[in-house]
């Protein structure tokens, strides 16, 4: 993003063209260049995205990787002042994560799971409601994405959300990096981000990087195709969302 | 007309030079943080807003208490205001300007501010938040200019300034209706979640902007030959007695759906902010002289001799502007994100810098009213001669 958006999807335009990372950049331009571009033919497709994250599988180390494979590539970086710090993808014990859905008789074992959360791509999400510019803005696919080069940094979109899935960039991020990754554009200051469900990767034909690294603990795909395996795990088990109550519509389900 | 703003005495270059200089040394600190991003101020992840937009939650209900003077003139020909109606417009356009600064320094990217434009969503209030606080500057500039020219010339104003007059009293409500909008239908902040959230900020900002003109026209009886007189000194202050015992009334309906329905969500707000919350309790001082000053004031204001008294009336007025300040200006914003949604408490307190940013907004919107406020002046003094 050191370079402005115009000239960002020029090169890109001319660099890539068609293989995997152009139909993002198509979503980060809004929908004016939709018509002229196709998808990828590799592209993974829903109609609408969902993660089923099972906590009995799930654990520290699984979670640990899972937020690192994450962070890195997506250059979140690592800042040690927590009021200040970015996260897409961090743990949070039961209770925090669950403030309607838990209670002091709890079993020990759920008490001491480290709940996995990340912007829950919401239905009906609150911060695309509320932003001024549709810098945030929800894709065909349900994915919630967010347009950096527009954000004017109001932060509205993170007093909606009521989930804290979004981070400010208080300072420029970028002498927080510990390893760039040049495959993936890194933010300036005074700008809103979170998870995309990496947006990019689909987009590739891959799945996001969490569920990779999840050892099968996160399965990842269509709620509206009742053949899939999202749909699958969801019958068979008990699953939870959070704060469902709020009429938001999370896209992850949380299997207990 | 202007030209009455850069001839005056003394004291009138001494306040404007002083006002200046603090604007211009909140300018700096502002370059610095347009240089280095928001982290020299307090806030954080969990507590995305604070200091800034608190300010400007409460400069807009300045800005809107002013038509407590401009409708009983316009609607009612309660001629009495008159001669100060000016003053309450005056007092909009600088409450607005400073309303529309907090903004734009508040922003992370302030030089794409201009996006909320090219890219219009009617679905977010900001949006509209921008439109209204927009026009309504424009209507009070123009009233209130138009009105002090056809003044001093003593011809009637022309027909449609009336309109316009008429048309900015409709208004100025909605300018603090569409900001309270802005808090009240988010989900998952249960302090704000509110449908008395606007009329809260309605009988607030009618109490809080009247108290500012009446403060302004004893010092300016004091100090100038123009004389806004003692009827209508005193119907202010009636109007703020009313309207300060409804907004106290208004936050005890508040406590009282909150704590009888003990929802705990909605109580850890409250809790925060009035007894402290897990060992977090910066704000509980500052609620608590709230709170009792609020009281005190209702009860004092209700005692028709003091209310008479100009000198208590104006002690009351500045009680009025302390206690609503606290609660709008630092345990609205701050209330409403602690504790955050997962439940965590983290604190919020402005720094040194944002606090001196801020003062800089505060000394500018001064300037500009000073400014008015001098034109308008001079113009009635001359008519006094
Ligand atoms: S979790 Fe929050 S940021 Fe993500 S889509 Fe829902 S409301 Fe928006
Ligand atoms: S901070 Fe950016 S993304 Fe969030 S509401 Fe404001 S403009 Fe939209």
């Amino acid at each position: 993003m050191r370079i402005n958006r115009r000239k960002f999807l020029k090169i890109a335009s001319i660099s890539v063209l068609g293989f995997g990372v152009k139909p993002t950049i198509d979503l980060f331009a809004g929908h004016e260049a939709k018509a002229k571009i196709k998808k990828s033919p590799k592209a993974l497709r829903a109609k609408r995205w969902a993660m089923v994250i099972d906590l009995r599988k799930m654990n520290e180390e699984i979670a640990k990787k899972c937020i690192e494979a994450c962070h890195l590539f997506h250059n979140v970086p690592h800042i040690p002042d927590k009021k200040r710090e970015i996260k897409w993808i961090w743990t949070e014990p039961f209770e925090h994560a669950f403030p309607g859905q838990s209670h002091e008789f709890l079993g020990t074992e759920l008490i001491e799971k480290p709940v996995l959360v990340l912007c829950n791509n919401c239905d009906n999400p609150p911060c695309v409601q509320v932003c001024p510019t549709k810098a945030t803005f929800k894709r065909e696919d349900g994915i919630v994405m967010m347009d950096m080069h527009r954000c004017i940094g109001c932060r509205f979109c993170m007093a909606a959300c009521p989930y804290g899935s979004r981070s400010f960039n208080w300072m420029d991020p970028r002498p927080y990096i510990e390893k760039e990754n040049p495959e993936y554009p890194t933010r300036e200051k005074g700008v809103v981000e979170k998870c995309d469900f990496c947006a990019e990767r689909l987009d590739k034909g891959l799945m996001p990087l969490c569920v990779e690294a999840s050892e099968g603990a996160i399965i990842f795909g269509d709620l509206e195709d009742p053949e899939s395996e999202v749909r699958r795990v969801l019958r068979e088990r008990y699953s939870i969302q959070r704060k469902p109550e709020l009429g938001t519509g999370p896209s992850i389900f949380y299997l207990i | 007309m202007f030209e009455k703003a850069l001839q005056g005495s003394r004291k009138y270059w001494a306040l404007v030079c002083f006002l200046a200089a603090l604007a211009g040394l909140g300018f700096i600190l502002l370059l610095w943080q347009l240089k280095v991003g928001l982290k020299i101020t307090g806030m954080s992840r969990d507590v995305s807003w604070g200091f800034y937009i608190a300010q400007f939650t409460y400069l807009v209900g300045v800005a809107a208490g002013g038509v407590m003077v401009a409708l009983p003139c316009y609607f009612h020909n309660y001629k009495v205001f008159g001669r100060i109606t000016v003053l309450g417009e005056f007092l909009a356009v600088a409450a607005i300007v400073m309303c529309l600064l907090f903004i734009i320094i508040d922003l992370g990217k302030p030089m794409r501010c201009l996006n909320v434009l090219l890219h219009p969503t009617p679905n977010s209030i900001l949006f509209w938040d921008m439109v209204v606080l927009n026009v309504y500057l424009l209507l009070n500039l123009i009233v209130g200019w138009m009105a002090l020219e056809s003044e001093r010339y003593e011809v009637p104003p022309p027909k449609w300034v009336k309109f316009l007059a008429y048309f900015s009293v409709v208004w100025a409500p909605c300018i603090h209706i569409v900001t309270a909008f802005i808090y009240s239908g988010l989900p998952g902040r249960h302090f704000w979640l509110t449908a008395i959230m606007a009329p809260r900020f309605l009988a607030s900002a009618f109490a809080a902007g009247p108290s500012f003109i009446v403060l302004f026209c004893l010092i300016i009886r004091k100090f100038t030959k123009f004389d806004p007189g003692k009827q209508a000194i005193q119907t202010l202050g009636k109007i703020i007695t009313y309207t300060i015992i409804i907004n106290f009334c208004f936050f005890l309906f508040e406590v009282f759906t909150t704590f009888y329905s003990q929802i705990p969500e909605h109580m850890n707000h409250f809790k925060y902010l009035f007894v402290g919350l897990k060992g977090h309790a910066k704000l509980v001082p500052w609620m608590w002289v709230s709170l009792i000053g609020m009281f005190i004031v209702c009860i004092l204001l209700a005692i028709p001799a003091i209310r008479r008294n100009e000198g208590s009336l104006a002690f009351c007025c500045v009680l009025v502007i302390i206690t609503t300040w606290i609660d709008k200006g630092l345990g609205l914003v701050t209330g409403g994100f602690v504790p955050n949604p997962l439940e965590e408490i983290t604190e919020y307190w402005p720094t040194v810098p944002e606090a001196l940013i801020t003062l800089g907004v505060w000394a500018t919107g001064f300037l500009v009213l000073t400014i008015l406020y001098k034109v308008a002046i001079s113009i009635n003094e001359e008519l006094g001669e």
